[in-house]
């Protein structure tokens, strides 16, 4: 239906396996999210500088210090899968 | 057959030399326990804020000065978005369509150029943050990850896709390298990690202008490696073309062990990274007097350096680049230099007898015992003739195994130089009588054979003759 984007590789992207009837759904909504922020097109933005975010504000750094946070524990204790100190994920090895 | 030309560009990420991650307070140490530095906001957990470290840009912006690229009057960080279990956040924090420095240069001046120097140029530099470390190896049904790397400063430097072949793509990373040292923004360790290189390269036919399909080549764990892998992609794409097979857009690993690199054929989506303005860290703004007074504190570069040596102590362009690419080793020889070294003899010295001395003790330049001055003393005595050059050789390496002076080896071993023209002369009324078929060789006109003679009067000496007295006597005793 739309030709702005292509739902099944959106899913694909967000990692989430969509029904068909879920697809025509979003589909639809966000069809109409990206018709609601075309409005913007209209507008004529000759000489305006893009904005980059919304606070007003600018450098905000940190001192190149350490702080030990010592949370491993806290974080390994949450993970489904730790082996020792480290996280356990699935086999990912992109070699052929 | 060689009718291909290969197009080539480098990506380089260097690890920043900060204390801390660059947008938390976790330490950037290497060789911790796994995920020992690690906080809520590199684990990427909800409610957090990153925060920039100050020093990672002002190490960035180092670079880029010295790159000539043109540090960014406006910077901002953005979401480079994918899955991968290295990355807990699910995207990245980088850099896409404002990076801190873009458009600038380095020069290189390969070897087998003949001193033809080249600019390969510098797209653009950003800052970015690394991801975590998986492990494979060893590992029962499944990966471990290590998150310690995660959020650790890097900075990607993109060169334009000016090198021509894998000879050029090797001396711009030893020069990058040498660059980076010398700004002391980097360790450059690559076994650690601190310097890392993806390489693009394609073919085209000689004259054309139009890019060839490119491949992007990982797994690059050595300068040598960039070298090899470069080569064995020019000649499977050369064979594949000559086929008239179309290259493939793709990755492909570099297999050390075998020789060649392999196709990584993943189920890549494409890449769809989805940048947008990373909304969690404000813009920055660096103004022109900040600029300039990172710019004033910059050090002397390689090639400043270079050019220093030609110029002030009449070094040959290429023993100056020899010096220069590693920084120490010309901080030695400078320093040679000030405590009174004949500065050509030192050069040589170094780079011949001194590397290759500790060479052959498997001993780094880091661990070098002798000091400038204990090398300008043994330089000394040969420019004031105490020993010869050739003895010289034998001082050096007993200078490193014995940690003394050479004044002290040569009184010792009783090595000073036996000037004494009446003793030579009469070694040398020796050696003619005793020698008479390379004598007459000599007189019918054969001077090399004179070499034989002077070698013989050195074997007698225990090679303590003055070389240059004696090749006087022999010419005056057989004219």
């Amino acid at each position: 239906m739309s030709e702005k984007f292509n739902i099944d590789s959106l899913a694909d992207l967000a990692r989430i396996r969509l029904k068909k009837e879920e697809k025509a759904k979003l589909t639809n909504d966000l069809s109409k999210i990206l018709g609601y922020v075309e409005a913007l097109g209209q507008l004529n933005l000759e000489g305006i500088e893009p904005t980059t975010h919304v606070a007003k504000l600018e450098n905000v750094f940190r001192a190149d210090e350490v702080k030990p946070a010592l949370v491993r524990e806290e974080v390994l204790k949450h993970s489904p899968h730790r082996e020792g100190n480290f996280f356990k994920v699935p086999k990912v090895i992109d070699q052929a | 057959m060689n009718t291909y030309e290969p197009v080539i560009g480098l990506e380089v990420h260097v690890q920043l030399a900060t204390k801390s991650k660059i947008f938390c307070a976790c330490s950037t140490k290497f060789g911790s326990e796994p995920n020992a530095n690690t906080c809520p906001i590199c684990m990427g957990l909800p409610g957090t804020l990153p925060v920039l470290n100050e020093q990672a840009l002002r190490l960035a912006m180092k670079v880029g000065l010295a790159l000539n690229t043109t540090i960014a009057k406006r910077i901002k960080f953005d979401r480079k978005n994918y899955f991968y279990p290295d990355l807990p956040k699910a995207y990245q924090i980088s850099q896409y369509d404002m990076p801190v420095c873009a458009h600038g240069g380095l020069t290189i001046q390969p070897e087998s150029s003949g001193g033809i120097t080249k600019q390969i140029g510098i797209t653009r530099a950003h800052l970015e943050e690394d991801a975590g470390k998986l492990l494979h190896e060893g590992v029962k049904d499944g990966s471990w990850v290590d998150y310690n790397r995660a959020g650790i400063p890097l900075l990607e430097i993109v060169s334009e896709p000016d090198i021509r072949s894998p000879e050029e793509a090797y001396d711009y990373l030893t020069r990058l390298k040498a660059v980076l040292l010398y700004l002391e923004v980097s360790d450059c360790n690559m076994e650690e990690g601190s310097l890392r290189c993806d390489a693009n390269v394609s073919l085209r036919p000689k004259g054309e202008s139009q890019f060839g399909t490119k491949v992007e080549i990982k797994n690059l764990n050595s300068f040598k490696a960039v070298q090899k892998a470069l080569q064995y992609e020019i000649e499977r794409q050369t064979e594949a073309l000559e086929q008239g097979e179309k290259i493939a857009q793709e990755t492909r690993l570099w297999n050390d062990m075998q020789g060649k690199t392999i196709s990584m054929r993943s189920k890549e989506h494409a890449h769809d990274y989805r940048y947008f303005p990373e909304p969690d860290l404000v813009p920055f703004t660096v103004t022109e007097k900040e600029i300039e007074a990172v710019r004033r504190a910059l050090p002397e570069l390689p090639q400043a350096r270079k050019e220093r040596f030609v110029k002030n102590f009449g070094l040959s362009d290429y023993d100056a680049s020899v010096l220069v690419n590693d920084k120490v080793l010309g901080e030695y020889f400078e320093n040679c230099v000030k405590e009174g070294a004949n500065a050509k003899l030192a050069c040589n010295w170094i780079q011949t007898d001194l590397l290759g001395a500790l060479n052959e003790r498997c001993l780094s330049f880091d661990q070098n015992p002798i000091t400038p001055k204990h090398l300008a003393g043994m330089l000394a005595l040969i420019e004031n003739n105490t020993i010869s050059g050739k003895i010289g050789k034998d001082v050096l390496p007993l200078m490193i195994d014995e940690k003394k002076t050479a004044d002290q080896i040569v009184k010792e071993k009783n090595l000073v130089q036996v000037t004494d023209t009446k003793l030579l002369e009469d070694i040398a009324e020796r050696v003619i009588a005793a020698n008479p078929n390379p004598v007459e060789q000599y007189k019918s006109g054969k001077t090399q054979a004179i070499g034989f003679l002077v070698g013989q009067i050195m074997k007698e000496t225990k090679g303590k003759a003055n070389p240059k007295i004696v090749n006087e006597i022999l010419q005056k005793k057989l004219s």
